[in-house]
């Protein structure tokens, strides 16, 4: 439990100190990539398919949305429900089980998702809703175990119901380590949406491996760097909603 | 006003609080105190059903608290904790709203309410309301605290060592306060400690607890100068009768006649009232009543205005200051008598030494006339 905390804790620190350290990161590689591209002589190569990144970036972002949407209502509830005092029982062991599916490689998750629902976005929605879903039912629970027993008992004392408890005094205390799991999850489903071409799922990895495929780097990198962009942006955007969705008095200081 | 029957409650085969029977009269102060471990706590939380009690009954303003929903017995009675629990989420204006909303008062009610508790609590409204929790110190946090158990003005409020996280300075000045607010607003309070001093300090009466016994509840007074037995006597400990220096004003341990003369009088009127009342000493009074000196009576010789032998008085104590800070006093300035002032600093008369004596051994003479003295008391 509390190297469970503790993590919890260390992905929201993480994520604090990182929103201007791994964007510069992210964004320099892009630079970076721009300027090889074009270099290369590859930057017309690109822009030469821009219908296609497009296209193919709304079907990245629908994909990642659905995907991500679920993870985020779905987790957050499951993670909810754990953290009751009657579900705490089988908690841990659920808890053991995220942990363990949170190991698996993506590629096999994908692979075990079209081996049972075919090819198409289906699957890929579904492997990748999977994937997402681990860290935010983690964070939910634990940002919410972790508020201190006594804002309860002093909330149960002053005649609070259960449901006002949840929504008024656990919620907004857990909110920051909830939306510092969202931020790590949806951001990372973002970046793994690629993998959704390799069973049929659409997407900007149909440029990438294609790219890789017909060893064509501006076609690869068509596909790469608006995913990367992508990743940049959603990161960059559930950032904005952690800090205007999280009271005041729980972000940690700056 | 909060009444425990035969009050029992048991954890498995532990027994936390065994037939405890108790009144708590309206308007009081009544700490429950004991080692940890001894009930106390959990006689507390049975009052407003944090902890269900295996049997017994609890009365509140005469109503049986099991005939009502918990929620509202709760939302009746302030309740504040050692931990505080302000809700960090949320600023002091809607920490101390808490209650206030639950019971659906008018949003704007609320929050006046909140900004005139504040001023209660020794807190600018200007300044505080809108700060978060994690933005004030510790003792500012459990002014808070009490401002929000205050906030929908119950009759009843219940402490669980409320002012046990704060340093010594700062809990001092709280509990002052405390008692301060306690003589307008005259609720009916239940107040765990584990703290003598702050029992004997904050007390109407103290119920003293051990394993799960209710082991004798009276004034503090009578607890400290006849414990019921040697485990409460040792519990307040050996120098019992120098705490109870707190309980007693100066004014309560005055006794004997005390001459005073005007500082334009002769050293012949001094004289006259030392000879007539046998005294050894006249306090000097100034036109306007205010003690500025003394003369012994081997000085009251001689012709002269009494301000030619007058010897400087080398402090004095108002009258409604405990004797603690009077013994204090001589002791510091090495005398055996101290002049009293009143309120508005006119002269009050004086304490000795023998009279604070006199006061703290009254309680053992009238006891020794009806009843033995119990085992292990000292007196």
């Amino acid at each position: 439990m509390t190297k469970e905390a503790g993590a919890a804790i260390a992905i929201g620190r993480l994520s604090k100190i990182a929103l201007p350290v791994r964007g510069f990161v992210i964004l320099s590689a892009i630079g970076v990539a721009v300027a090889a591209a074009y270099a290369m002589g590859l930057l017309k190569d690109i822009i030469r398919r821009w219908d296609d990144i497009t296209f193919l970036s709304v079907q990245h972002m629908e994909l990642a949305a659905i995907s991500g949407g679920m993870a985020v209502v779905v987790g957050v509830l499951l993670g909810i429900a754990l953290s009751r005092k009657r579900f705490r029982a089988f908690a841990e062991a659920v808890m053991q089980a995220l942990n363990i599916g949170t190991t698996i490689p993506t590629l096999a998750v994908l692979a075990l998702s079209m081996s049972i629902l075919g090819i198409g976005a289906p699957p890929a929605i579904f492997a990748l809703w999977l994937m997402t879903l681990l860290p935010i039912v983690r964070n939910t629970y634990i940002g919410l175990l972790e508020v201190p027993a006594h804002l309860i008992e002093a909330a149960t004392g002053m005649g609070m119901k259960p449901a006002e408890i949840l929504w008024r005094v656990e919620l907004p205390n857990a909110l920051y380590v909830i939306f510092a799991g969202i931020r790590t999850a949806v951001t990372v489903n973002v970046g793994t949406v690629p993998l959704a071409f390799l069973i049929g799922g659409g997407g900007l990895g149909e440029l990438i491996f294609t790219g890789i495929d017909l060893s064509e780097p501006g076609m690869m990198l068509a596909g790469a760097i608006p995913t990367a962009i992508l990743a940049v942006i959603t990161d960059f955007v559930i950032a904005l909603v952690t800090r205007a969705v999280v009271p005041r008095g729980v972000m940690p200081e700056t | 006003m909060i009444k425990l029957e035969d009050l029992t409650k048991t954890f498995g085969s532990v027994i936390a609080a065994d037939r405890i029977n108790m009144e708590v009269p309206e308007g009081e102060i009544c700490i429950l105190l004991g080692p940890s471990g001894c009930g106390k706590t959990t006689t507390l939380k049975m009052v407003n059903r944090l902890i269900e009690k295996t049997s017994g009954k609890i009365l509140v303003g005469g109503r049986d608290t099991d005939n009502m929903d918990p929620v509202e017995v709760r939302r009746g009675m302030g309740y504040v904790i050692q931990q505080i629990g302000l809700f960090p989420n949320m600023t002091v204006e809607e920490n101390i709203c808490v209650v206030p909303r639950l019971l659906k008062w008018d949003d704007a009610k609320a929050k006046r309410r909140a900004a005139e508790l504040l001023e209660l609590v020794a807190l600018d409204p200007s300044v505080f309301l809108k700060r978060f929790p994690r933005e004030l110190s510790g003792g500012q946090q459990q002014r808070v605290g009490v401002a929000r158990a205050l906030a929908a003005d119950p009759p009843v409020m219940i402490m669980d060592e409320p002012f046990g996280a704060i340093d010594p300075i700062n809990r001092e000045i709280i509990q002052d306060e405390f008692l301060r607010m306690q003589k307008t607003l005259r609720k009916t309070i239940l107040f765990v400690s584990h703290d003598i001093d702050e029992a004997v300090k904050m007390g109407d009466k103290i119920a003293i607890f051990r394993a799960g016994k209710l082991e004798q509840y009276d004034t503090p007074d009578t607890i400290l100068a006849h414990p019921a037995n040697s485990f409460i006597a040792d519990f307040v400990g050996a120098d019992r009768t120098l705490k109870r220096l707190r309980l007693v004003t100066v004014a309560e341990a005055q006794n004997g006649a005390v001459g005073t003369v005007s500082l334009t009088d002769d050293l012949s009127r001094a004289y006259a009232i030392l000879r007539e009342g046998h005294l050894d000493t006249i306090v000097v009074l100034d036109p306007q009543g205010l003690p500025v000196g003394w003369v012994h009576a081997e000085d009251a010789v001689g012709i002269g205005p009494v301000s030619s032998r007058m010897r400087p008085l080398p402090a004095t104590i108002r009258t409604d200051a405990d004797l603690r800070t009077a013994v204090a006093m001589m002791f510091t300035h090495d005398v055996t008598w101290l002049t009293c002032i009143n309120a508005d600093g006119r002269f009050g008369g004086c304490i000795t030494q023998a009279g604070i004596t006199r006061r703290l051994g009254d309680t053992y003479r009238s006891r020794s006339a009806s009843a033995p003295m119990p085992q292990g008391a000292v007196a």
